[in-house]
C-alpha cells in the first residue's frame, strides 16, 4: 500500500498572520479550490451525523426489531438486514465511531511525528541518529499484517485497542516527511537568531519551527485521518475489531459472515462501503487541495490553445 | 562501501525488530492467547518433541528464563524452524506456506507488473497532454478511488460480475470439485478465469498511485531546459515525450516498482479473503482466525523479510540509475 506521493510544499510563512486574517484566507482558498469545498461539505455531513445520529435516523442500530431481510421503503430507507436490524440507522450511528477514529488517530499520530521528526531534525547528532532508526525501522515494518497480528493476540478488545494500534504503528511516514521539511529550515535566520538569543531547544522548536511547517501538518493529518479509517474499517471488516461496536467496518463483518451478498442483500455491504469511501474521498480530496494550493505547479490547467509543436 | 554496510545493517536491525516482535507479543497480550493454542494442540495429539518445540518458540510452561526463551527462539527462527501448523496439523508451518505462496505470486505479482506499466503509460499521455480529456479525468477519479477501501471494490466487482452477470466465479482459485491442477490448457484457463475479478480489483485500486506520481514529475521535467532545446531542435514530438521528459521523470516510479514487489506477498490479504483465494493473504487470515499462532509469525516474518528485499533491490536500482546519488554518498 503505497502512501500518496505529496509534493513537500514550499514555505508557508503564516506564523505572522493574525488569527482573524488566517481563518479569513483559509475560508477563501476552499471556496476557490473545487476540490476544496467538496472535501469540506462532505466532512461537514459527516460531522453533523455523528453528533446528531438520533435526529437523523429513530431506529436503534442494534435493536432486532423488525423482520428480516425487509426491502427499501420509506420506514427502512435501506431495508433490514438478516437480524431484523434497520440498515439505515446502523449506517448514521456507525458514522461516530469512524469519525472518532479518524480525528483521534490522525490528531495522535500527527502530534507524534511532529515531535519526533523535527526534534530529530533540529536536535542532531545522536538524538536524530537514534530517532531516524526508529523511524526507518516502523516506515519498513508491513503496517497493515502488523496490525493483524496484534489485533489477533489482542481477541477483538474494541475501539481503544484499535486506536493504540494504529497509533502506535503509523506515525514514521509522517515523521520522515516533517524531518526533512524542519532539516531545510534549521540554519535560518530567524532559528540562528532564537539560539543567540539563548532560548532554549523546546521553545524554539514549539514557537519558531512548528509554526513555520503548518501547511505540511494539516496535509499529513488529513492523510492520517484517511488512513485511519482505511486501516480500522478492514480490520472491523476481517473481524479483528469488537464485532458489537456500531461500525461501518462492523456492519460489513455481519455482512459477510452472512454471505449478504450471495443471500440477496447487497445494501447491508454496499452501504457502509459507499460511507467508507466517501469519507475517505473527503480527507483525500481536502488533502490534495492542499498540495494545489501549497504548489502551484499542480493545479490543473485550462487547455491552452498553444500550437503544438511538431 | 560504507553507505552499503550502513544499510546492510539496518536490515539486520529491521528484521531482529521483526522477529522480536514476534517473540514478546504473543507474551506481553493479556489473557495468555498461546497458552489456549498449547491446550488445542494437546487434543490433536501432538508428539512430545512437537510440543517441546512449540513451548520455546511461546514460552508455554517452559522452565526457561524469558531471556533463554529467546535465544531458543532465535535459534528456531535462523535455523528455519517454524515449527508446526495448527490448523493443517500435522504439516509443518514451511510447507502450508510453501502450498499458498505460489497462488499470491501469480495473482498479485503479475496484476502489480501490469498496473505499474500501464499506470506509467497513462500518467505519460496525461502529462504531454496537459489539460486533456485524460489529464482531467484521470487525477480526480484517482483521487476518489485512492479513498475506497480495496475489499469494497473486490465485494462490489463480485456482485456485479460474478453473481448478477455470471461471466466469472465469485471465489476461489480454481474449479476443486470438477478440475485437478496440472499442466493442461482446460486447468489454466480455469486458473485465469479465477484470478480475472480478483487482479481487476487490485488493478482498479493500485493503479491511480502510478499515474500521479508519473504525471507529477513528469510536468516538472517537461519545464526543463533540456526539454524546450529538444522542441528547438525540432525533434518529432514522441522522441520528445519518451527520449526526453519520460526518460527522466520514470525514476521515482522505478523506485516505487521495485518497493511494491515487496508488498505482492502482502499486498492483497483483503482482495483474497473476499475471494476465498487460496494465496498467502488468505492463509494469514485463516491463521488468525483459527488461532494458529505459529503459521501466523511465519506469515509475518515472510511478508517482512520480502520488504526488505524489495527495499533493498530499490536501493540498487537508485544507485545504478542515478548518478547524483553515488556521488552524494
Amino acid at each position: 500500500m503505497a502512501m500518496p506521493v505529496s509534493g513537500v510544499p514550499t514555505e508557508a510563512p503564516v506564523a505572522q498572520v493574525p488569527a482573524g486574517h488566517a481563518l479569513a484566507r483559509v475560508g477563501r482558498a476552499i471556496r476557490s479550490n473545487r476540490k476544496a469545498t467538496t472535501g469540506t461539505v462532505l466532512l461537514a455531513i459527516f460531522i453533523l451525523i455523528a453528533l446528531f445520529p438520533g435526529v437523523i435516523a429513530h431506529d436503534s442500530p442494534t435493536a432486532d426489531a423488525y423482520a428480516p431481510h425487509l426491502p427499501v421503503s420509506t420506514a427502512h430507507l435501506l431495508g433490514t438486514n438478516a437480524y431484523g436490524q434497520d440498515l439505515f440507522a446502523q449506517v448514521v450511528w456507525g458514522t461516530r465511531n469512524v469519525l472518532i477514529i479518524a480525528f483521534v488517530v490522525g490528531l495522535a499520530t500527527t502530534g507524534i511525528a511532529v515531535l519526533i521528526g523535527v526534534a530529530a531534525a533540529y536536535l542532531g547528532g545522536g538524538w536524530d541518529g537514534t530517532l531516524n532508526v526508529l523511524t526507518d525501522v516502523l516506515l519498513v515494518i508491513p503496517l497493515f499484517p502488523l496490525l493483524i497480528i496484534i489485533a489477533a493476540y489482542a481477541h477483538g478488545e474494541g475501539t481503544i485497542v484499535l486506536i493504540m494500534a494504529i497509533t502506535l504503528t503509523s506515525w514514521s511516514y509522517t515523521a520522515r516527511q516533517l524531518r526533512s521539511q524542519a532539516l531545510t529550515l534549521r540554519n535560518r535566520d530567524f532559528l540562528v537568531a532564537a539560539r543567540v538569543r539563548g532560548e532554549r531547544s523546546l521553545y524554539v522548536i514549539v514557537m519558531e519551527v512548528i509554526p513555520t511547517m503548518t501547511s505540511l501538518i494539516v496535509a499529513s493529518f488529513l492523510t492520517n485521518a484517511l488512513y485511519a479509517v482505511l486501516l480500522a474499517s478492514s480490520l472491523q471488516f476481517i473481524g479483528l475489531g469488537d464485532p458489537n461496536t456500531v461500525s461501518w467496518g462492523t456492519t460489513l463483518y455481519w455482512a459477510e459472515n452472512n454471505a449478504a451478498l450471495q443471500t440477496g442483500e447487497p445494501l447491508w455491504a454496499i452501504a457502509p462501503g459507499a460511507c467508507i469511501a466517501l469519507l475517505g474521498a473527503a480527507f483525500a480530496l481536502l488533502n490534495y487541495a492542499f498540495d494545489e494550493i501549497g504548489n502551484p505547479a499542480l493545479r490543473p490547467v485550462r487547455r491552452s490553445k498553444r500550437v503544438r509543436s511538431t | 562501501m560504507r553507505y552499503a554496510l550502513r544499510r546492510l545493517g539496518f536490515f539486520v536491525l529491521t528484521l531482529w525488530v521483526a522477529l522480536t516482535l514476534n517473540f514478546l507479543l504473543p507474551r506481553l497480550m493479556p489473557g495468555n492467547p498461546a497458552l489456549a493454542m498449547m491446550t488445542k494442540f494437546h487434543d490433536q495429539g501432538a508428539t512430545p518433541q512437537t510440543l517441546k518445540t512449540l513451548e520455546t518458540l511461546f514460552g508455554v510452561n517452559s522452565q526457561q528464563s524469558l531471556l533463554g526463551q529467546y535465544f531458543g527462539y532465535l535459534h528456531h527462527m535462523l535455523t528455519g524452524n517454524f515449527g508446526t501448523s495448527l490448523s493443517e496439523y500435522p504439516a509443518s508451518v514451511a510447507s502450508v506456506i510453501g502450498s499458498a505462496i505460489w497462488w499470491t505470486l501469480g495473482l498479485v505479482g503479475i496484476t502489480t507488473i501490469l498496473a505499474f506499466a500501464l499506470g506509467t503509460g497513462l500518467g505519460i499521455v496525461s502529462a504531454w497532454r496537459r489539460g486533456g480529456k485524460l489529464d482531467s479525468i484521470v487525477p480526480p477519479v484517482f483521487v476518489i478511488t485512492s479513498a475506497i477501501p480495496y475489499f469494497w471494490v473486490a465485494m462490489v466487482l463480485v456482485l456485479i460480475f460474478a453473481l448478477s452477470l455470471h461471466w466469472f466465479p465469485s471465489q476461489g482459485g480454481y474449479y476443486v470439485t470438477t478440475d485437478t491442477p496440472g499442466f493442461n490448457l482446460t486447468f489454466f484457463q480455469d486458473v485465469i478465469n479465477h484470478a480475472f475479478l480478483p487482479a481487476m480489483a487490485l488493478l482498479i485500486t493500485t493503479i491511480g498511485t502510478w499515474i500521479l506520481t508519473m504525471r507529477n514529475t513528469m510536468i516538472t521535467t517537461l519545464a526543463e531546459d533540456y526539454v524546450r532545446m529538444a522542441r528547438a531542435k525540432g525533434l518529432p514530438g514522441w522522441r520528445i515525450m519518451f527520449d526526453y521528459a519520460a526518460r527522466n521523470a520514470i525514476l521515482p516510479n522505478l523506485v516505487g516498482f521495485a518497493m511494491s514487489l515487496g508488498f505482492v506477498v502482502s499486498g492483497a490479504i483483503l482482495i483474497e479473503y473476499v475471494f476465498n483465494y487460496p494465496g498467502v493473504g488468505y492463509m494469514l487470515l485463516q491463521a488468525v482466525d483459527g488461532e494458529d499462532y505459529p503459521l501466523m509469525q511465519a506469515l509475518f516474518l515472510l511478508i517482512t523479510v520480502a520488504v526488505l528485499f524489495a527495499i533493498l533491490a530499490a536501493d540498487i536500482l537508485t544507485a545504478i540509475l542515478d548518478p547524483r546519488t553515488r556521488a552524494a554518498r
